[in-house]
């Protein structure tokens, strides 16, 4: 019997011949990736290791990554702390592939690992982190755990107990329409199959429009598989993933690709046409509340948001510059830009769009998390409602209950700065 | 057996849960302070410690979707409350299951807040209603974790025994 791909991928890292949806499996880690959390990590590594009279030292400190992405700079003394007890963690055990607040080398998790090339097709990758799913956009079995089975990661090598996901085959044909794009096709996606439509599933993507799409674009929707649930989204790695392997991540040497059988069993096929796709928009308080941007149109946006992981890279900028070159943001309301890592930001400072999103009066914020999760930078006021390219919407995300978040494609947030009101970039405002 | 003493809808997120912006807090002993921090009148009596250990969440599908942060497992975990969803976020029952938080999955579950509710062995009894619903058992997998009182336990033993110094 044929194998998915992350079934292939699963049989190889447990050491089988092959494996099928339900096995319970311990494949080894490749990858395991923690942001601020890792202090919990720690914690809990630490505890795993209590009263053995053994040294808590991890695995194998090369396959661990930790980026700070989170809350920085730290929003307060407790993040600080939390940043500096995880420093001293990652010098006295020499992890390399730590990113800590900078300019240069920091940013957000799930650009740096795919930035830095730490992640290649057929790896298992674990992160503490929901958005892991980002990584099956190069061709990896990559998904979200917590702190706890993080430290036993830690300790052990693998991930314990994996049942091995039955998967979701998504087929996707047609040309984007001018303005449409990757972040319009994953709500569309997230609509149909809703916010569970996924859950302990895998979304493996296909079609003449994946094969396309940049490795960019495959990031934000592997990114948001998880927001219909989904343990993890994946493309084959394909001729695109060793191109941005290569070129944009400067690795060396063979890259192997991992691919279906063609007689892989799937549980289901998904059929999409993005030909005649509107703009999407998820509007308040679920990911899974998709509707196309006419029924939303008109509506006043305080604050407009542009970055975070899923829509925070060059090509997302560049959407967005093009858009508001020589515009001003509309009074009353506000825009926050934040790249995903401090690459991203250099390239989009050479390109102009920086200066271009200042000159329109957008504030340009240091790559991060930013206002994605509500901790800092840009929280909403009681009744706010906000515009943004993030992953989530869920009542409070943005740092306060009493307010509302839309989530938009990047050109729909820069059509909307213009605007003050959420407006269709293929029609332009008022 | 224990009281309903919230009943939630579906799709009840681990922002709604444990809100993102009180996750610099990562000790399971400091995170039940913020349990359902924003439904301000649950988290009071929450921290009034008018709740007693062994009370009832009922909720809809989904629960726990979202975030992997595990302070929203912990947090709930602090105050011994046991969890009853028609469906459970694959990130949130792995979480539950490592940290032993009390989670049934009852996918017809009928129940509302001040109902007694009793659990029994492959099902859930509605004493106020009288009625019975069935639930899915936990994979075996996932099972010899709990046996083993959580994943610490659990991976301390299997650390002993495969790498014996
Ligand atoms: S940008 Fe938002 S969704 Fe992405 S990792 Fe950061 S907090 Fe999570």
């Amino acid at each position: 019997m044929g194998m998915t791909v992350v079934e292939k991928i699963l049989a190889k890292a447990a050491g089988l011949k092959s494996v099928k949806a339900g096995d319970v499996v311990e494949p080894k880690v490749d990858l395991a990736m923690s942001h601020e959390n890792a202090a919990l990590v720690i914690n809990q590594f630490k505890e795993i290791y209590e009263g053995t009279g053994r040294e808590a030292k991890p695995w194998e400190p090369s396959n661990i990554a930790i980026i700070f992405d989170h809350r920085v700079p730290a929003e307060g003394p407790k993040t600080a702390t939390n940043q500096k007890l995880i420093r001293n963690f990652v010098s006295q055990h020499n992890i390399e592939k730590f990113h800590d607040i900078r300019g240069d080398r920091g940013g957000i998790c799930h650009q740096i690992l795919p930035e830095y090339g730490y992640v290649r097709p057929g790896y298992v990758v674990v992160g503490t982190d929901s958005h892991t799913t980002s990584h099956g956009a190069l061709g990896a079995f990559s998904f979200g755990i917590g702190a706890t089975e993080m430290a036993s990661v830690w300790t052990l090598g693998v991930a314990l107990n994996v049942e091995v996901p039955p998967t979701i085959k998504v087929v996707v044909k047609g040309s984007f329409p001018k303005h449409v794009g990757p972040k319009d096709l994953i709500l569309h996606l997230i609509g149909k199959l809703t916010a569970q439509g996924a859950n302990f599933r895998v979304l493996e993507f296909h079609g003449k429009t994946i094969q396309k799409m940049s490795t960019s674009g495959r990031l934000a929707i592997c990114n948001m598989s998880v927001e219909a649930g989904a343990t993890s989204g994946i493309v084959p790695a394909d001729e695109e993933t060793v191109r941005y392997l290569k070129e944009e991540a400067g690795v060396k040497g063979k890259i192997e690709c991992v691919v279906p059988d063609d007689d892989a069993v799937y549980e289901q096929i998904v059929d999409v046409d993005v030909s005649a796709l509107a703009p999407q928009i998820a509007c308040p308080h679920t990911v899974d509340n998709v509707k196309p941007i006419d029924q939303v149109a008109g509506k006043p946006v305080q604050q407009v948001v542009i970055g975070s992981c899923t829509n925070g890279r060059l090509d997302d900028l560049a959407a967005a510059a093009k858009i508001i070159k020589g515009k001003k943001v509309a009074q009353g309301t506000r825009m926050l830009v934040f790249p995903a890592s401090g690459r991203v930001f250099a390239q989009a400072l050479d390109a102009g769009y920086i200066h271009d999103f200042m000159k329109a009066g957008a504030v340009v914020m240091n790559s991060g998390c930013g206002p994605c999760l509500g901790v800092h930078q840009g929280a909403l006021g009681d009744d706010e409602v906000a515009l943004a390219t993030t992953n989530r919407n869920f009542k409070g995300r943005m740092g306060n209950p009493k307010s509302e978040v839309y989530l938009c494609s990047p050109a729909v947030a820069a059509a909307s700065a213009i605007t003050g009101v959420i407006t269709d970039p293929r029609k332009g405002g008022k | 057996m224990g009281k309903v003493v919230l009943k939630l809808g579906k799709d009840i997120s681990t922002d709604d849960i444990y809100p993102g912006r009180f996750m610099a807090t990562v000790l399971p002993t400091e995170t039940p302070q913020f349990c359902f921090n924003d439904r301000t009148e649950f988290n009071a009596k929450l921290k009034a410690k008018a709740i007693p250990a062994g009370s009832i969440i009922v909720a809809d599908e989904n629960f726990g979707c979202g975030s992997s942060r595990e302070q929203a497992t912990s947090a709930v975990k602090g105050h011994e409350l046991v969890v009853i969803a028609k469906s459970i976020a694959r990130i949130f029952l792995q979480n539950s299951v490592n940290l032993g938080l009390n989670l049934i999955i009852c996918p017809t579950i009928e129940a509302n807040e001040g109902d007694e509710i009793e659990v029994q062995a492959g099902k859930v009894l509605n004493k106020t209603s009288g009625k019975e619903f069935k639930t899915v058992p936990l994979p075996p997998a996932r099972q010899a974790i709990i046996n083993a009182g959580g994943l610490i336990p659990f991976t301390r033993k299997r650390m002993l025994e495969s790498n014996p110094r």
